[in-house]
């Protein structure tokens, strides 16, 4: 490392030239690069980008285009109209991507970053019309009166609890198929779930239950689940827990009171 | 060592009405039984009855459950019919309960919401009155069970046998009205089924329905009239039957297990007065205690959840109170089977498992022991108790009945069991449709070998006592396990039962040759399942067995113990 003219230097300029450039480099970075992530990408970027996503995580089973019957899973639908809300409701409760190809897939812990789920969802409402993710206006149960809780009941009861169980504590459909627990369903889920019937749930369309009425349900799930129960609620799975603790609890301790005073009587 | 199965020897037992155990009953008692004698003409047994003597088993404590929990109904219900209006006008609700107000419902319902919300202690009692039914029903069937497996409904209690069924079919029947009355989801969902049922009945079916309903389903009539029927019909007649049910016990006396000292013709347990009083007394505060904590602690029937019965709404999980559960279970697992002749509807789907069931449940029960009385060709009197294994082919009966109805039981339930197990609601289905009939044939088979190996055990106890854990070894080297005698007591207990032989077929001809004519002869049929049904058994060890064994006995430490046991086909010949 010798300098053309080395005697016009001082000793030190050499080290002070690499912290220079250190500092100009840094500093440009430090300039440059929170630029590029600050300046929001264009839609078509994050589209481009929830595609690579899509065909990392998706595309086995959804098709490389989001056509459906992917290479590793026939049955996997076409994604092409589903919406941005169906992507971003399987995605966030864990549905997707689905790990076990033949079951009903799972509620479980979701691992993309909600950025992803946003690129995927966008990628996805770009192959066709759908659903879009809601605002919190749509489904924000708050400021409702006791009359539109009331009335939100008498929908909840109407529609859902079919599947779904006065409570919503779930219950069993053909085929293995369950409908979940809704004790842990977020507002922005019972929204979503509704307007995209994910599984073998129906679509619950604007048009027949408008976003003031899904306000309602929601209102009256967190009300009802909030609300402090008669005793202990058995599972709140209705008259087969009843009997069976009935049976177990309420007979069994009796008899074994029988079995005391018997024995007690016969010590004399 | 040496368990004394049933009788511990040390206890001195109470013996009546052959003993003076009594004697203070008497004394205390006898004022109001003196009056009682005087008055009332069946008092020839007054006197006796005060007197009589209770045996001491948890089983006996089962009748009573039933009859306390339904005296607790009577007092629960009472309280109930203060505030609820058996009424199916439609009202909007506007009372404290917000997330239901504005909802237009029947006046029943929301004065089911106001017992529930407003009167105060109002919440308790229902659930009161609900645990109340679940346990009367359950404990009736517990109860039952007890006497057909010892065997306490033959001669002379097969009166009271059917007044034991009729009891339970009518628990069941006023459980359901009590059920239906608060006209929520659940109640309605119910009714829409007993609908179903009542439609499916050939031919009259839907002019039945307009009978009970005053019209189309649900109309405007049917709880006034369950209320009617749960408030006033049922009660009346359950207390009629109850009353008559311990008359009968009371004339009857109760049954004892085997044991030392007992008899046909006595009763050996604690005399009614005082110690049994007191018991029996205490006892009912016990089931008072446990059906309020029951009702403070655990939730039942939260109708405020269902909401008002709407046939447009059903939820998951909508099923009967466990006593209906059976028939649930055979309607939801029975395939779409129905005809259409001529333009009738024949639904064999609702009709074979719904009324079918149902009255093969009345009806097993009844018959069961006049069939066996018949089978056995048994006129005697029974006051003794059978360990149930000792009527292996009874017990293998029940066995399989109760297999039957539990897995009945469960097909209600599938939905549950598929969610709760994580299986599919169709695999339960289809299961359980092979398992109601393989089910029972299996617990038949296991039970009765179950029985027979208990009395091999029984056998080999009296002949070679009970192991005594001693490892003996031989000059020989072999070891061996040495026996302890049994107590006599125990050996008394273990051989008192009787070994009725079979009914011979009835030679055509009587011994001079001339045909028999008319009167009771025994057919081939009633000889054969008679034959099988007394063959079913291990033979209990005869007088010369025991004493042989007795001398063997004195031997034992030093020989090995190796014996061999009657098979059941060597005990068919003796
Ligand atoms: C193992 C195969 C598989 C993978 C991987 C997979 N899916 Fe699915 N997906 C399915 C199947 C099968 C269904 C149908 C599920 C049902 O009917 O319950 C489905 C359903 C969906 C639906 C609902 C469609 C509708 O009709 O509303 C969406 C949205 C979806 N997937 C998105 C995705 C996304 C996004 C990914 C990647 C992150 C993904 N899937 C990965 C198999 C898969
Ligand atoms: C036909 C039965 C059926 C009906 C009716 C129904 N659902 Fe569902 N629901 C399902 C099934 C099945 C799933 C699970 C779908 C899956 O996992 O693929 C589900 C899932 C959901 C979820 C997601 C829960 C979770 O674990 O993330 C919500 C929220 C939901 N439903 C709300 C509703 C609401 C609100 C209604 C009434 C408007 C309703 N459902 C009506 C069957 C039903
Ligand atoms: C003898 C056995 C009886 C059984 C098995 C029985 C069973 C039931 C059941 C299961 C209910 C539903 C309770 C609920 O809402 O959770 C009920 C309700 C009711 N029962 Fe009974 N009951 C019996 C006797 C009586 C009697 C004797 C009365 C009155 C004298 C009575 C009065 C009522 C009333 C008024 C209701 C409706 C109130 C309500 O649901 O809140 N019951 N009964």
């Amino acid at each position: 490392m010798r300098s053309p003219t080395p005697k016009r230097h001082h000793k030190a300029a050499r080290l002070l030239l690499v912290a220079a450039a250190l500092l100009v480099t840094g500093g440009l970075y430090a300039v440059v690069a929170p630029a590029t992530s600050v300046a929001a990408p264009t839609p078509e970027e994050t589209v481009a980008r929830g595609q690579e996503l899509f065909a990392v995580s998706c595309a086995s089973c959804h098709g490389l285009n989001g056509e459906g019957a992917g290479l590793l899973n026939e049955t996997a639908p076409s994604l092409i109209g589903v919406g941005a809300a169906s992507v971003d409701f399987q995605m966030r409760t864990g549905r997707m991507p689905m790990a076990n190809p033949y079951a009903q897939a799972p509620n479980k812990q979701n691992t993309f970053t909600a950025e992803e789920i946003a690129a995927i969802s966008l990628y996805v409402a770009s192959l066709g019309d759908g659903p879009a993710i809601p605002d919190p206006g749509q489904y924000d149960p708050s400021g409702l009166s006791a009359a539109e809780v009331a009335v939100g009941g008498d929908l909840f009861r109407t529609n859902c609890s079919a599947c779904h169980n006065f409570q919503g504590s779930g219950g069993a459909l053909p085929n293995g198929r369950v409908a979940p627990p809704l004790l842990d369903a977020e507002p922005i889920d019972i929204h979503e779930a509704m307007r995209t019937g994910p599984g073998e749930m129906p679509v619950f369309a604007d048009g027949a239950i408008p976003d003031k009425d899904v306000r309602s349900m929601i209102a009256y799930l967190d009300q009802v689940h909030a609300q402090p129960s008669a005793g202990l609620t058995l599972g709140g799975l209705g008259p087969v827990s009843e009997g069976f603790w009935g049976w177990v609890a309420g007979l069994g301790i009796l008899m074994l009171f029988a079995t005391w005073i018997t024995k007690k009587a016969a010590r004399k | 060592m040496a368990k004394p199965t049933n009788v511990d020897p040390e206890v001195p037992q109470g013996v009546s009405p052959e003993k003076a155990d009594t004697s203070l009953a008497a004394s205390a008692a006898g004022g109001t039984v003196g009056w009682v004698d005087d008055r009332v003409p069946v008092s020839g047994f007054g006197r006796k009855a005060l007197r009589k003597a209770f045996p001491d088993h948890w089983s006996f404590l089962l009748g009573e459950v039933a009859l306390y929990s339904f005296i607790i109904l009577l007092l629960t219900g009472v309280f109930l019919t203060i505030w609820f209006k058996p009424s199916m006008a439609e009202i909007e609700y506007e009372g404290t309960y917000a997330l239901m107000r504005g909802i237009p419902m029947s006046e029943a319902f929301a004065s089911t919401l106001e017992i529930s919300f407003d009167i105060r202690g109002g919440l308790l009692i229902r659930q009161i009155h609900h645990w109340a039914a679940i346990l009367f029903v359950a404990a009736m069937i517990a109860h039952m069970l007890r006497v057909f497996f010892t065997g306490a409904f033959r001669k002379p209690r097969e009166l009271n046998w059917l007044i034991g069924v009729g009891l339970l079919q009518l628990g069941m029947i006023e459980g359901f009205a009590g059920y239906s009355l608060p006209d929520d989801l659940l109640s309605g969902t119910g009714l829409r089924f007993v609908d179903g049922l009542i439609r499916s009945i050939p031919i009259v079916g839907t002019w039945a329905e307009f009978f009970i309903f005053g019209g189309e389903f649900p109309g405007e009539l049917v709880i006034p009239r369950l209320y009617m029927v749960h408030i006033l019909l049922i009660p009346g007649l359950l207390l009629a039957l109850v009353s008559a049910h311990m008359a009968l016990l009371v004339y009857h006396k109760h049954t004892h297990f085997p044991g030392p000292g007992r008899k046909q013709t006595n009763v050996v347990g604690q005399a009614l007065f005082p110690v049994y009083a007191a018991k029996a007394g205490g006892f009912f505060f016990i089931v008072f205690g446990v059906t309020i904590l029951m009702g403070a602690l655990m939730q039942i029937n939260p109708v405020w959840l269902y909401g008002p019965y709407n046939p447009a709404q059903v939820t998951a999980g909508s099923q009967p109170d466990w006593y209906m559960g059976f028939v649930e279970g055979a309607i939801r697992i029975i395939p779409n089977w129905e005809w259409h002749l001529l333009g009738t509807t024949w639904s064999w789907n609702i009709a074979l498992p719904g009324l079918g069931l149902m009255g093969l449940f009345a009806i097993l029960p009844a018959i069961y022991p006049f069939v066996e009385a018949w089978i056995t060709g048994d006129k005697s009197e029974h006051h003794i108790l059978d360990f149930p294994r000792n009527a292996p082919n009874r017990t293998a009966f029940g066995v399989a009945a109760m297999t039957c109805y539990g897995l009945f039981w469960l097909s209600g339930g599938n939905d549950i069991l598929a969610t709760q197990f994580g299986v599919s609601l169709n695999q339960v289905t289809e299961v359980m449709r092979v398992l109601v009939f393989a089910g029972p044939v299996i617990a038949f088979i296991v039970t009765k070998r179950i029985c027979l190996s208990l009395q091999r055990r029984d056998h080999e106890r009296v002949l070679h006592g009970s192991s005594s854990g001693v490892i003996v070894r031989q000059p020989d080297g072999g070891y061996s396990e040495a026996h302890a005698p049994i107590t006599t007591e125990e050996a008394f207990t273990l051989t008192q039962h009787h070994e009725p032989a079979a009914l011979e077929v009835a030679p055509e001809t009587d011994d001079r040759g001339v045909r028999r004519r008319g009167g009771k002869q025994v057919g081939s049929l009633r000889a054969r399942l008679s034959r099988w049904f007394a063959h079913g058994r291990i033979a209990k060890p005869t007088a010369e067995e025991i004493a042989e064994a007795a001398h063997h006995g004195d031997h034992e430490l030093e020989e090995g113990d190796v014996h061999e046991l009657p098979t059941e086909e060597e005990a068919a010949t003796h």
